[in-house]
């Protein structure tokens, strides 16, 4: 008798663990280094999500274990740390990277063991265009492409003929030029300056006359961080009247801190997330915007969230219901064709309502966000209470 | 390119090429007592003014410190400390040492507290200051007679542990300063930023300071005895450890003194000043490392050199300024020996 009860119990006990064993999920992020103010929002959101997600009976009453690294902003750490949750925790999928030259770093070894990856940087040339390697990966933050569209359709609006763009002389700011520079052309808007920066420069007067000489109507800089204001500070110091548009890596708070008074004025597009209260009661994205932003917040303090975590929280809005889907099609225990059923049904993810936008994914689009729910144009104001804040401008839809 | 913006651009490379002397005057000093090359400077030049971003009242710094002691007033302490018990065989010695830990913690403590913004600034450079002296008796020092390229593989090795513990204490972004002398002055076509004539009249202050020091005073004396030949000077008595802690402690005066007075020009970050170093340290190669005037002579050229690629080829501008080292350094090693001399 006494036999059959710890039998029983040990069966208990064993059906118990086989249905407690959890969908690991790998996830890297910059959480120091140079993007650490990006990668620590991405990371805050994806440890409130596993929390939240579990505290509701896991994804199809499984808990779910996110196994997250840091990669210190760093590429070579980026794709160490995939390799390592790829063979040795054997994650189901990775969420990743932060930084866009990590993201493609990445790109080689998930493809190789056949595991789906969403990144959480912003170059189309992570997602695009989809082949042999990057049938494994999808994105879900903005492109520039994307970004520059509503940039030079606020140029129009406002009259703007000629513009010049001073950006980082990295990724970052190359990506912007291309992509700025072929969107204008487009609109018939003038590019007649095109100028570089690094993002340790002290100064930036040599750059800042070229473009004054031009005389433009209106002037991008394209950097992220604080480092943006340099230029912005120079342009407005040589007395240069015309309009000043910044790019979506700005929209912290650090760039309001330090650029102060002189940035009243400055436009830019960014994910509606930042603007989550003001965007229009008929905005697809609103209500979604706003829950994220009430649940950081009520984690992490008032004002402390920003529209990199709600790239994080797409990706796993993303995955969940793909996860959900597979699961119904394969057993996780075989790993290697459950990943191959999970990436098929992240590619089939429709109407997705997430925070920076609506996702569609196709074969062909692995990001699968239209600029028109995923952009809105912000201006910067002084707010009621004295201090600078993001003010909407415009919808695109 | 036009008169107004040639007169713009010699502006800008006037501002640049006075913060390169200062910086490649600091170097040339301490290379030539101790033969040092000092990279970390660098870092003091923004350990500064961003200890002083922690003195400044919330509203003017846009953060919430919450009298939160600056990191650098514990690394400052922490090699005070380490200083005293390295040297605890001279009590007398040890004991001030100790006296200067607690002080500089004090002094920091009273600073986060909320002082005047004048109060702060001078806080802010006594906390900073003792780092440079410490590192040399701490770091290079033990490494007594060792060859430039050692002291070279030192000083890089202190530039980078320097650079990240600016990260932990002061995170990744930059801060805005106020300026002691705010708004513009117009010097024909050109309106110069008043701070930058503070830069100037430092710039003037320091090099007519220097002259002095090493004309007239028994100190400076010895410090160029100690340049010319440290073996004849040891000889007549000049201790070269002194000689190593004074030029030290000379330098990193004027560096973080320069950083204070460009911080808020630059909205500095704690990546910022190894880039300013370097170009300073290509002023001072100009100069071989020996002469004061020559250094500042590379410095100005330096920063003319920057701003004319900056408008003719942003995309190329510190690979320009980096290549004017090539020449440069292919000229001296035909023309003159006397670094390798020394070994």
């Amino acid at each position: 008798m006494k036999r059959v009860v710890v039998g029983l119990l040990a069966l208990g006990l064993g059906l118990g663990l086989a249905q407690q064993a959890p969908l690991k999920i790998g996830v890297v992020v910059s959480a120091t280094g140079p993007a650490a103010s990006l990668g620590i929002p991405e990371r805050n959101t994806l440890l409130l999500l596993e929390e939240q997600t579990n505290r509701r009976g896991g994804v199809a009453g499984r808990p779910v274990q996110f196994i997250i690294l840091d990669d210190a902003s760093d590429t070579t750490q980026a794709v160490r740390a995939t390799r390592r949750l790829i063979q040795e925790d054997q994650v189901l999928a990775i969420i990743g990277t932060t930084t866009t030259p990590a993201s493609l770093g990445m790109i080689d070894p998930v493809a190789e063991a056949g595991v789906p990856k969403i990144s959480l940087a912003a170059n189309l040339e992570i997602v695009f265009p989809v082949d042999e390697k990057r049938r494994w990966v999808f994105k879900t933050p903005q492109t520039e492409q994307q970004m520059s569209v509503p940039i030079v359709r606020d140029m129009q609006a406002a009259g703007v003929r000629t513009a010049a763009y001073i950006g980082f002389n990295d990724a970052y700011g190359e990506g912007w030029a291309r992509a700025f520079e072929a969107a204008a052309r487009e609109a018939g808007i003038q590019v007649v300056a095109s100028e570089r920066f690094a993002r340790t420069d002290t100064s930036v007067a040599g750059q800042v006359l070229r473009i004054l000489a031009r005389n433009p109507d209106a002037v991008l800089i394209g950097g992220s961080g604080t480092a943006p204001v340099l230029p912005q500070r120079t342009l407005r110091e040589r007395g240069y009247r015309g309009l000043i548009y910044q790019t979506h890596g700005v929209a912290n708070p650090d760039f309001l801190r330090v650029g102060g008074e002189l940035l009243i004025g400055t436009r830019l597009p960014a994910g509606p997330v930042l603007v989550f209260d003001q965007l229009p009661p008929d905005f697809p994205n609103r209500q979604v915007a706003t829950s994220y932003v009430q649940q950081y917040e009520g984690r992490f303090g008032i004002g402390s969230y920003s529209t990199f975590g709600g790239h994080a929280y797409d990706a796993w809005a993303i995955l969940r219901p793909a996860l959900e889907r597979a699961l119904r099609r394969e057993q996780p225990s075989n790993l290697a064709a459950f990943r191959r059923v999970l990436r098929d049904e992240i590619e089939a993810t429709r109407n997705v309502v997430g925070t920076h936008g609506i996702f569609n994914m196709s074969a062909t689009d692995h990001l699968g966000l239209r600029f028109n729910e995923a952009a809105v144009m912000v201006e910067v104001v002084r707010g009621s209470s004295g201090r600078l804040e993001w003010k909407l401008i415009r919808t695109f839809r | 390119m036009d008169w107004t913006i040639f007169s713009f651009l010699a502006a800008d490379a006037l501002q640049n090429g006075t913060i390169y002397a200062l910086m490649a005057l600091s170097l040339v000093l301490v290379f030539a007592v101790t033969r040092v090359i000092l990279v970390p400077l660098g870092e003091f030049l923004v350990f500064a003014p961003l200890t002083y971003v922690w003195f400044l009242p919330a509203e003017v710094s846009g953060l919430n410190l919450k009298g939160q002691i600056p990191g650098t007033a514990w690394l400052a302490a922490a090699m005070l400390l380490w200083w005293a018990i390295l040297d605890r065989a001279n009590l007398q010695r040890a004991f001030f040492l100790l006296l200067s830990a607690l002080a500089v913690v004090g002094l920091a403590w009273w600073g986060a507290q909320g002082v005047p913004l004048a109060l702060g600034w001078i806080l802010a450079v006594l906390v900073v200051l003792p780092i440079g002296p410490a590192s040399y008796r701490l770091f290079f020092e033990p490494a007594k007679n060792a060859s430039v390229l050692t002291y070279l593989i030192i000083a890089v090795g202190l530039h980078f542990a320097f650079a990240g513990l600016g990260l932990v204490f002061f995170g990744p972004e930059q801060f805005r300063l106020p300026p002691i002398w705010p708004g513009q002055t117009p010097i024909g076509l050109v309106p110069v930023n008043n701070q930058a004539f503070l830069v100037y009249g430092f710039a003037l202050l320091a090099m007519v300071g220097l002259y002095l020091f090493f004309t007239r005073s028994i100190y400076g004396k010895a410090l160029r005895a100690c340049a010319v030949n440290r073996y004849g000077a040891r000889l007549s008595g000049i201790s070269p450890s002194q000689a190593g802690y004074v030029s030290f402690g000379i330098a990193t005066l004027i560096t973080c003194i320069s950083g204070m007075l460009l911080a808020p020009l630059i909205s500095p970050a704690y990546f910022q000043g190894f880039l300013l170093g370097l170009k300073g340290f290509v002023a001072g190669i100009l100069g071989g490392l020996i002469s004061y005037p020559l250094a500042v002579v590379g410095a100005l050229l330096v920063g003319a050199m920057e701003s004319w690629a900056a408008f003719q080829a942003s995309a190329f501008k510190d690979a320009i300024v980096f290549a004017l080292l090539l020449p440069i350094l292919f000229w001296r090693s035909l023309r003159s020996h006397e670094i390798a001399e020394e070994e």
